[in-house]
């Protein structure tokens, strides 16, 4: 066994000697708790409610088993014919342990399997992801594998369900998704227009296919002339016109002091920064206008407006910084947080303190 | 030692960046103590902007992120759902991207459901889900929102929905709130609602927006300020900034309803929890000789609790996260420069050679 | 034939979005254009999905070198899409809780809730926290202050990354928060270069950009730009 295997082997082994004995150790780690609550729906007709206008019927519809409606209006043949399920809820485990602390045979609220399972998951996935640092190795790949399925097959769930159900088949189909998939949906009729993207969207889907890609170049030209015609307009009116107006700003900007009349020191510095700026969009400007050669006085301005965009670069620099050391630091306080239970910044775990979590008592 | 330097293997600064974010973390989470924030004008303009509304106004809160961008944005957006909420406006959610629902759902659960659980959903807040289409989608409910939107996300029907009856399109909107990572988010936003029928000079009726951006995109956004954006937070310290107004406002409020269901009128108490709320440790002080010592033992006990309650860490998360920003942007620096030492140095003996 | 319906299809699609923006009588067209690209977004989700499973399928049955985990994506997606499309516990909607399907697809507690919350998220937003990592990398060994320009980047660089943290507030703490200095502190001179350099140049950027943008549009809706239908098959 060369040195290398052996070191890895040596470092796995502590690492896993550690997460068993944090798992036993004080409230242990990375559990999930659920409290069930068993839900039960009755139809029930309703009649208007006294007053009512006489056009008024009564209304046939859904309401919680144990709402004043059913309790008045439901036949029995309605209660036989309830619908219910059990809801999970989540809760924070620190209502698991006040409510084993007061009742050590409760059931109310119990570990959820498939969720603190779904933890440990996480914490592998996570850990694995960032095992790639060290170098390329299989539980990486695995890792990408299943972010590349599973992220496809939810955008195709959500597309489906989000948009083509309801704003694609709701139009052509109303009474077909009306009873079985949004029966809240308004079927007034067929709108026959949507067959259009529905071709399209056929057409689109045809790419897939061995011959004939050039099918799909129809929905493609509409989808290409669509955003054109939307961003020339959107783009010509939000980023230049408006930009432009925004910068007309006046190079004296006087600034009234508190007692009445001007307050030179603040008018000096709110005149500079508007000079700075509306020399800098110039500078820019002269820079990317590379119709005329940067040379001479041109060449200057545009030189100034190079350094502009250095600051602009600089400062693009420093916030993407910002932006990636947060997705981090989110990473690893769901590690120590939400897997490792070390630390508890949400009061999840109701312990006063790290020491206490790790090695016990409450 | 300089050819080490040179050659150095860069695992090492993995490991250097890791330990920059990871022990803060568990300083931070072991302590509890956070780095005080001292508020920009930036997220003063977006706390204003949300301020301004009266009790009823209608904000719709588009959440165009995903859990890529989550460490930076859900700070911000739980914070968004706060300030809305305990101002009683009226919230509708919807999504551009596909996994935007979750975000909504993650802030209703934790905000709406929790602390504001009077809050009825179809009269206080609605989910609208997600819509492809990327601007499409904006260009359309700009003047046509139930075009796209027929349901909300459970499939309700915008017609049973209550607060859904007065709302045809965003202009009916007082407040636009985007959170966003990318493509399509605040950019698109600015370009198809807020600039054609957002306020402005020809439109002062018109809504306001305001963005919550990741680092990436916020200095982008900066030149949209202040006609076509009235505020924007970037990145986490945005984040930071407006949580920690939203925190003092809310507490602030919380003391002056402790003080009218004590008994004072309602402008007194809102100018004293001003007062109260800058100092909120000498909470018992105030009912034993303050302005609070003619009030009843039950309302004086509520005061004190009020105005002493720690604030709840899901209202912390963007001020935590700024303590490994500290040490890690600590870290950049130093290795930037220790970069630029090796070089010239490096240069220096190359050319002495 | 082939080219010249797509190049109509382009025209018509684009012109009638800009008609739509300047007379309110043909409002409805643009909207209708729109809801009709908002349905073939998510059919690109599905042609997204099948071109996956092309590919995948293809690695498979050649057995090209990883072939074992593209087994390991088909199955993560077809999981997915079985969960996802059919709702499996998935629990109605309480209005309508005789319509089995009427439930929220992303609703809480679901498998493909559990897929969503303890696979999709912790591997996206690891993937996307590891650049934090290349980021120190990249700054200890690409960024020299070899001239002018790259000494205005870093300086400006390291003027944000102290200014808007609280080191910022300690390194410069010293200078008066009320006197004629107070420009210079860090927090707020980090606010300065945002609001005035940072603006000018995206300012600038964001003119030329849409100046490009707009032209592009023109060229592609007047025909004059067809690189989109490809080489012509």
């Amino acid at each position: 066994m060369n040195a290398r295997v052996l070191a890895w082997t040596v470092i796995l082994l502590i690492a896993t000697a550690l997460l068993v004995w944090r798992a036993s150790t004080g409230l242990g780690m990375a559990k999930v708790y659920v409290e069930a609550e068993e839900v039960s729906f009755v139809e029930v007709t309703v009649p208007p409610p006294p007053g009512a206008a006489a056009d008024e019927t009564s209304k046939t519809l859904w309401l919680p088993a144990d709402s004043t409606e059913v309790r008045r209006y439901a036949t029995p043949a309605q209660r036989d014919a309830a619908i219910s399920w059990t809801e999970l809820q989540q809760v924070p485990p620190k209502a698991y342990f006040e409510a084993q602390a007061a009742d050590p045979n409760q059931t109310a609220i119990v570990l959820s399997w498939p969720r603190t399972i779904g933890i440990w998951i996480a914490a592998i996935f996570t850990l694995s992801i960032f095992s790639f640092l060290y170098r390329d190795n299989p539980f990486y790949r695995v890792a990408e594998a299943v972010v590349v399925g599973v992220s496809a097959g939810y955008w195709m769930v959500v597309g489906f369900w989000d948009v083509i159900i309801p704003n694609l088949l709701g139009k052509l189909m109303p009474e077909f998704v009306k009873a079985n998939f949004l029966p809240g949906l308004n079927a007034t009729g067929v709108e026959w227009a949507y067959l259009v993207p529905l071709v399209f969207g056929i057409m689109l889907v045809w790419r897939l296919m061995p011959k004939g890609g050039w099918i799909s170049l129809w929905p493609l030209a509409f989808i290409v002339g669509t955003t054109a015609g939307l961003r020339m307009v959107g783009y010509i009116e939000g980023d230049f016109l408006s930009q432009v107006s925004s910068s007309v700003i006046p190079v004296i900007n006087p600034i009234e002091a508190p007692g009445g009349g001007t307050d030179v020191m603040a008018t000096i510095w709110a005149s500079l920064r508007n000079v700075l700026l509306l020399a800098g969009i110039l500078a820019c400007l002269t820079y990317f206008f590379f119709s005329v050669e940067h040379k001479g006085g041109v060449g200057k301005i545009a030189r100034v407006g190079i350094w502009y965009l250095m600051i602009t670069f600089g400062a693009a620099f420093g916030f993407t910084v910002m932006g990636r050391i947060a997705l981090l630091a989110a990473r690893l306080e769901f590690l120590f947080n939400d897997w490792l239970w070390l630390i508890d910044p949400t009061d999840q775990r109701g312990v006063a303190n790290a020491a206490a979590m790790v090695i016990g008592g409450v | 030692m300089l050819k080490a330097l040179q050659n150095l293997d860069r695992r090492w600064i993995f490991l250097l960046m890791g330990l920059a974010v990871g022990v803060p973390i568990l300083v931070i989470g072991i302590t509890g103590r956070t780095f005080p924030e001292t508020p920009t004008p930036l997220a003063q303009s977006v706390f204003d902007a949300v301020n301004e509304l009266d009790a009823g106004d209608k904000v719709l809160l588009s959440f165009d992120y995903d859990p890529a961008s989550e460490g930076e944005l859900a700070p911000m957006a739980t914070a968004f759902v706060r300030h809305c909420a305990q101002r009683k406006l009226k919230m509708y959610f919807m999504a551009l991207w596909p996994v935007g629902p979750r975000m909504v759902q993650q802030n209703i659960r934790r905000v709406i459901e929790q602390d504001y659980p009077d809050l009825v959903y179809g009269e206080d807040y609605v989910d609208l889900g997600f819509k492809a289409g990327n601007e499409a989608v904006i260009k359309v409910i700009v003047t046509d929102l139930r075009q796209y939107f027929t349901t909300d996300s459970k499939g309700t029907p915008v017609e049973e929905i209550p607060m859904m009856r007065e709302v045809r399109s965003v202009q009916d909107m007082d407040l636009l709130v985007n959170v966003s990572a990318g493509y399509p988010g605040s950019k698109e936003w600015v370009l198809y609602a807020s600039t054609p029928f957002g306020r402005s000079a020809s439109n002062p009726e018109g809504f306001q927006t305001v963005a919550g951006c990741t680092g990436v995109q916020a200095p982008l956004m900066y030149p949209y300020i202040p006609k076509q954006l009235a505020g924007l937070l970037g990145a986490i310290k945005g984040a930071a900034e407006y949580e920690f107004l939203v925190n003092e406002w809310v507490r602030e409020q919380r003391i002056a309803e402790a003080l009218v269901a004590g008994g004072m009128a309602e402008a007194e108490a809102a100018d004293l929890a001003t007062t109260f709320a800058k100092s909120p440790g000498a909470a018992e002080e105030w009912t034993v000789s303050g302005a609070a010592a003619s009030m009843s033992p039950e309302a004086k006990s509520d005061l004190i609790r009020v105005a002493d309650a720690p604030i709840p860490g899901k209202y912390l998360e963007g001020q935590r996260r700024m303590g490994p920003q500290l040490v890690a942007h600590l870290l950049m620096v130093l290795l930037i420069i220790v970069g630029n030492v090796i070089f010239f140095m490096s240069r220096k003996r190359g050319g002495a050679r | 034939m082939r080219r010249t319906v797509p190049l109509w299809i382009t025209a018509i699609a684009g012109v009638a979005l800009v008609i739509s923006a300047f007379l309110p009588a043909t409002r409805g067209w643009g909207e209708d254009v729109a809801t009709w690209f908002s349905i073939l977004a998510a059919v690109a989700f599905v042609l997204g999905g099948g071109n996956l499973l092309k590919v995948h399928l293809r690695k498979i049955s050649d057995r090209q070198s990883g072939w074992g985990y593209s087994s390991i994506v088909l199955a993560c997606f077809f999981a997915t899409l079985w969960v996802g499309l059919f709702k499996v516990g998935v629990h109605p909607n309480p209005k309508y809780p005789d319509v089995a399907y009427s439930g929220q697809t992303q609703g809480i507690g679901s498998p493909f809730w559990w897929l969503y919350e303890y696979a999709f998220k912790p591997l996206t937003s690891t993937m996307f926290a590891m650049l934090a990592f290349y980021v120190a990398s990249a700054a200890f060994r690409a960024f020299r202050a070899k001239n002018v320009e790259a000494v205005l980047l870093l300086g400006t660089a390291f003027i944000i990354l102290l200014g808007r943290t609280f080191a910022g507030v300690v390194l410069t703490g010293w200078i008066p928060a009320d006197g004629a200095f107070a420009g210079l502190r860090l927090e707020n001179l980090s606010v300065y270069v945002m609001q005035v350099f940072n603006t000018a140049g995206n300012r600038a950027i964001i003119i030329g950009i849409a100046l490009g943008i707009a032209s592009t549009s023109l060229k592609i809706l007047l025909g004059i730009d067809r690189s989109y239908l490809g080489s012509g098959d």
